[in-house]
């Protein structure tokens, strides 16, 4: 019925990311700095890339101010390097949506708000943390050496670069999803549709 | 971990099954969608060749968007009229009920949800907004979710989750006049943080937060998001089934009245229950509370100096620096006398009746200042009615404020109700943060209704408790 725990989940499997890193710097950058609300008055998810940071990228005339998003030594980056209480703010999907169409495929950081990580997880995005002092070093090596190569290994929790290797933190559902290709949730949970009913009927409050 | 609280009980009875992740299955009570965060939601399904399972456990309305100004259709605005009609389409074919202006009932969901009775004690409860930890005033569960995840509820009505901790959080002894249930969520959030709630969710109780009444449990419930806890709760009690007894979905039922009750009554946290933290806050001590920064967790008691950075804790003192600088405060300044530019007065936090009521005494016998824009939008369209019914909006229209629908406007700009430029704003609503509210220049400094109504006359940030009500309604 169900294809969990066998590592043949719905989704592809996200053992580990690797790439290049774009570090943006700053503790609390919330999701409207993610992606501003007026960006978010469409139908769909496409485009929503250019859109990144769009404040923190341009001024009043449209004219670009410095942001690492607008650094083309970070174009083709896909690991994200954040501070702290990255995510907070509104619930929008939009705003791990809009990295994700930008191009980021993990994001690494001091921590991160809960709804926006479960939504990272849900696009298959891991949200890896580390110390400050292990993500400082990293920010601060990336600016200096673009072109480094990032690997951040999900399954192990660590991440990887020049002669560095950072223990990270994973969280345990996170991990599991990635690895086993479980983050579909929606698969996973149309799978026992008899016992939901069962639940739903034993609830005083449903109908049927 | 925590055992016997309501969040515990609640848990238990909607848990399906344990996914193997090791999160838990949940089954929702009631889902309530908007026109911003469903759409793609809708697709998914679509593309995915699924059906919606439950759409008679579905509510929809449209709030973020709607002009609330001239509301006839299509919208001046197309990318609004193409979201609207994407959602009519949507609840249509799905045969969900929606509250769009047209009924009289549309609002902002977290408005119209406990108005109608379907926000319920003991139901889990889920929208794709961050804020619908709103409902948890009733004793509901109720959090927000991400777009995959409405998707996951419209075709399963479950969720995956993972349990969390409980806090309990003792808001003790009575209030100080003229303070409101605002500046006891900005009281509980500047000192447990704008994270500390993560990973927990907020049990309110005590004698501050029991005394008060629905919708000031509702403001304080839907502001645990901004102190990082997903969902927070106050249990149900007399107050709570007094609201209930009167909505449409009991009125006419009694007998099924009495029988939820049974169930209401079954979920409240048990005497004895554990909690994985407990943390009491002296509400005598709470004076009206205004934002100095960018995020909901730099506020201060009205007449306290704004802090200096340097003296704050390490990780907190370079957000503290640019949010001084973006707001143009100086530490060591009290925020009184802040200029303000508009005064808004709305938003899923404070734009219920007692909130204009308590706002319309303040205005009453008094204008607008010359300097400043003032705008009262109503949670809903009964809010409005019920309003109306009371005379308040010919307060707020004598006093020079603009009267308008129903709906988000200016909490964050998504409609044409938006700050311009730097202009400065004395705001019920719920976000600080650079940009909320239409313009990434825009400074926002948040405060309960009746704060907002002081700051609308006077023009500048003003502690309430300077203008008493009674001189005015004399004047
Ligand atoms: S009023 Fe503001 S916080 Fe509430 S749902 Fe609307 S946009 Fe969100």
């Amino acid at each position: 019925m169900s294809s969990d725990g066998d590592g043949e989940g719905a989704a592809p499997s996200v053992e580990s990311v690797t790439g290049t890193g774009i570090p943006v710097r700053g503790n609390d950058i919330d999701t409207d700095q993610i992606i501003p609300a007026r960006f978010m008055k469409v139908v769909t998810f496409e485009g929503l890339g250019e859109f990144a940071f769009f404040d923190q990228r341009y001024d009043e005339d449209d004219e670009p101010k410095d942001h690492s998003f607008n650094d083309e030594r970070f174009h083709g980056a896909n690991v994200l390097i954040v501070n702290a209480n990255f995510g907070c703010g509104s619930s929008r999907e939009h705003a791990p949506q809009a990295l994700k169409r930008w191009g980021i495929d993990a994001v690494v950081g001091e921590s991160f708000a809960e709804i926006f990580a479960g939504n990272c997880l849900a696009l298959g995005i891991p949200t890896v943390t580390a110390s400050p002092e292990a993500i400082g070093a990293l920010q601060a090596h990336v600016e200096e050496n673009p072109a480094t190569r990032i690997e951040v290994d999900v399954e192990r929790e660590t991440v990887r670069y020049g002669d560095t290797a950072v223990d990270t933190r994973v969280d345990t559902a996170q991990r599991e999803a990635l690895v086993e290709g479980n983050w579909d949730t929606t698969t996973l949970l149309g799978a026992n549709p008899d016992e939901v009913k069962e639940t739903a009927a034993s609830l005083p409050y449903v109908d049927g | 971990m925590s055992e016997g609280t309501l969040y515990d009980k609640v848990w238990d009875r909607h848990k399906v099954r344990t996914l193997p992740n090791g999160q838990d299955q949940l089954f929702v009570g009631l889902h309530l969608i908007h026109e911003v965060t469903s759409p793609q939601a809708f697709g998914m399904l679509r593309e995915r060749d699924l059906e919606v399972a439950r759409p008679d456990l579905t509510h929809a309305t449209v709030d973020h968007i709607v002009p609330t100004d001239d509301q006839s259709r299509p919208y001046a605005d197309d990318a609004a009229e193409e979201m609207m009609a994407e959602l009519e389409e949507n609840v249509r074919d799905a045969g969900i009920e929606f509250e769009h202006p047209g009924t009289d009932d549309q609002g902002i969901v977290h408005v119209i949800g406990p108005e109608q009775g379907i926000t319920q004690p003991g139901k889990t409860i889920v929208c794709g907004d961050s804020h619908t930890s709103t409902h948890g005033a009733f004793g509901a569960l109720a959090f927000g979710i991400g777009t995959s995840q409405i998707r996951d509820v419209l075709a399963t009505q479950t969720v995956a989750m993972e349990k969390q901790k409980v806090r309990r959080i003792e808001v003790t002894g009575e209030l100080g006049e003229d303070v409101a249930a605002k500046d006891v969520i900005l009281t509980i959030i500047r000192r447990l943080g704008t994270d500390g709630g993560v990973g927990y969710v907020y049990e309110y109780a005590d004698e501050a937060v029991e005394s008060l009444g629905m919708e000031g449990r509702m403001s304080i419930c839907n502001m645990s998001i901004e102190g990082g806890a997903r969902a927070g709760y106050v249990n149900p009690d007399e107050t709570t089934y007094e609201w209930l007894r009167e909505t449409d979905e009991f009125r006419d039922d009694p007998e099924r009245f009495e029988r939820m009750k049974e169930y209401w009554e079954s979920i409240r946290s048990d005497e004895d229950a554990e909690y994985d933290d407990v943390v009491t806050i002296d509400g005598s001590a709470i004076e009206p509370v205004v934002t100095w920064g960018t995020t909901p967790g730099q506020g201060i008691g009205v007449t306290e100096p704004v802090p200096d950075p340097e003296e704050l804790p390490e990780d907190k003192r370079d957000t503290a620096r640019r949010a001084q600088e973006h707001m143009r405060v100086e530490p060591g300044e009290t925020m009184e006398g802040y200029d303000v530019d508009v005064a808004f007065l709305g938003s899923c936090t404070n734009a219920r009746l007692p909130d204009l009521r308590a706002a319309a005494r303040i205005v009453e016998g008094r204008e607008v200042h010359d300097d400043v824009r003032g705008l009262v939008v109503p949670g809903s369209q009964r809010v409005k009615a019920a309003a109306e019914a009371e005379g308040i909006d010919e307060v707020f229209r004598e006093a020079g404020f603009e009267w308008r629908g129903a709906g988000c406007s200016m909490c964050l700009g998504m409609n044409e109700d938006q700050l311009v430029g730097d202009e400065a704003c004395a705001s019920s609503s719920n976000r600080n943060f650079v940009g909320r509210q239409g313009s990434k220049d825009g400074r926002t400094v948040l405060m309960s209704p009746k704060m907002v109504a002081a700051a609308a006359v006077t023009g500048e940030v003003t502690d309430v408790r300077d203008l008493p009500e009674s001189e005015v309604v004399n004047a």
